[in-house]
């Protein structure tokens, strides 16, 4: 039941980073969270890593965009325990975040682990959460991984998109654990973007 | 608990596409495709959201506590001093973040940045001819607490040119991240000053439907501003609420 309007969303605009990912861009701030979600030594589940562009209209990739990452871990659950600060990065964290602007071609990079299955009906997935200066409101999606067709066969809100759409949300797997999952914010294989 | 029930009912329910897309009237929100703040028209999608089911929306998002915070994070007139204080209006901005349903939300991860006095951003990509603050970096952060209150000082900001048109300026305003206490509850947005006479000129601004725009201008608040020392400003925060509680101890 709302009784109160909700607060527009405004654009997260071009100058995020000394305030949300200082650290990863080399601003005097502490980071709470970046795209470390668990040192790749620790022996916690699958270590991956992703990687991937925003992607605009006009094919070019996006150098100001901010991707957050939740996630379950290794075993399907969801941390329900502060995320620790400093940082620990012995211990898997769940959430990530990182900003477009600081690597070559315009990827973010995130090193986690792969997640568990979280109940019947759903396929191995993360939560993603992005915002870009251009981008009026949150913008959700979710990542699923290639190399899991079975899962994704039997995944429910996969199942509801159309099926020329669903390969919008596939990480494709690489070499070692290496995931490459592009966003695209229009075009013929336009992301599906959900409605929350 | 939660999730297993969360899991249970994503099974029990029906996908369905939203065929209905940007025309709810009743959003506050501004539509994706806003073509007068011109950097929309390439980057907000053309097809339809698709609809989720309401238990994806309650997935609870991650916990933050105490030790995320350093004692000055929430004093952005003090979390950068190097050699005195920053130049400008000091100005307190407090308020409450609630759900919709008016139920106030503690414990949520409020971060901001702006612009100095000066309508300088420190973002290195910056460009506008404008002094920086060596006393001043515009960001900082603060949990909710068990009211869902919160209060930050800083230093109020200049309004700033951009370039999407000729003589673009933004109104004075700063910027807000939240992150509430489930997946729906994810907003970024910008808080505004009263009166001010940008607002006709920005796309931006603008880009809210006209019933909700009051709703990101702070009001000005005697009660809280402090003798000697700061204007007070009350920005209240709200988030969507759920349509579905059961689960809920």
């Amino acid at each position: 039941m709302n009784t109160l309007p909700v607060t527009p969303s405004q654009t997260v605009g071009p100058f995020f980073a000394y305030g949300l990912t200082a650290r990863q861009y080399g601003y005097d701030y502490t980071s709470l969270m970046d795209g470390m979600l668990i040192e790749p030594r620790e022996n916690q589940g699958e270590i991956i890593y992703i990687t991937g562009c925003i992607i605009d209209g006009n094919g070019n990739s996006v150098s100001d965009a901010l991707v957050e990452l939740w996630q379950a871990d290794a075993q399907g659950q969801y941390a329900t325990e502060p995320i620790a600060y400093p940082p620990d990065y012995s211990s898997f964290r769940g959430f990530g975040r990182f900003g477009t602007g600081t690597t070559a071609n315009h990827e973010f990079v995130f090193t986690t682990l792969k997640p568990g299955l979280t109940a019947e009906g759903e396929a191995p997935h993360l939560n993603v959460i992005l915002f870009l200066r251009g981008s009026l409101r949150t913008l959700y999606t979710r990542l699923y991984f290639s190399d899991e067709p079975e899962a994704n066969d039997r995944d429910i809100l996969l199942n509801a998109i159309e099926p020329d759409r669903r390969h919008t949300l596939l990480a494709t797997s690489g070499k070692e654990g290496h995931y490459t999952f592009d966003i695209r914010l229009q075009g013929p294989d336009e992301t599906v973007f959900f409605d929350l | 608990m939660e999730e297993k029930a969360y899991h249970q009912s994503l099974a029990g329910e029906q996908v369905v596409a939203s065929d209905t897309g940007q025309a709810d009237t009743l959003s506050t929100h501004p539509l994706h495709l806003s073509p007068g703040y011109k950097s929309t028209i390439l980057r907000s999608p053309t097809r339809p959201l698709m609809l989720v089911p309401e238990q994806m929306k309650n997935l609870r998002m991650p916990v933050f506590g105490e030790s995320c915070l350093g004692p000055l994070d929430n004093d952005l007139t003090k979390n950068a001093r190097r050699n005195g204080e920053p130049i400008g209006e000091r100005i307190k901005i407090a308020g409450r973040v609630l759900d919709a349903s008016g139920r106030p939300l503690p414990n949520v991860l409020v971060e901001i940045w702006q612009a100095n006095a000066a309508g300088r951003y420190i973002h290195k990509a910056e460009i506008h001819d404008a002094p920086l603050d060596p006393n001043f970096l515009g960001a900082g952060r603060l949990l909710t607490d068990a009211e869902g209150r919160y209060s930050f000082y800083t230093i109020k900001p200049g309004a700033y040119p951009w370039g999407n048109h000729y003589n673009a300026w933004r109104p004075n305003h700063i910027h807000f991240s939240v992150i509430g206490h489930h997946l729906d509850q994810r907003l970024v947005t910008q808080m505004y000053f009263p009166g001010d006479p940008l607002f006709a000129y920005d796309p931006i601004f603008q880009s809210v439907p006209k019933h909700a725009r009051e709703l990101l201008i702070a009001q000005f608040s005697m009660d809280w501003t402090e003798p000697e020392f700061a204007l007070a400003y009350e920005f209240n925060i709200v988030l969507n609420g759920r349509n579905q509680t059961p689960f809920e101890s």
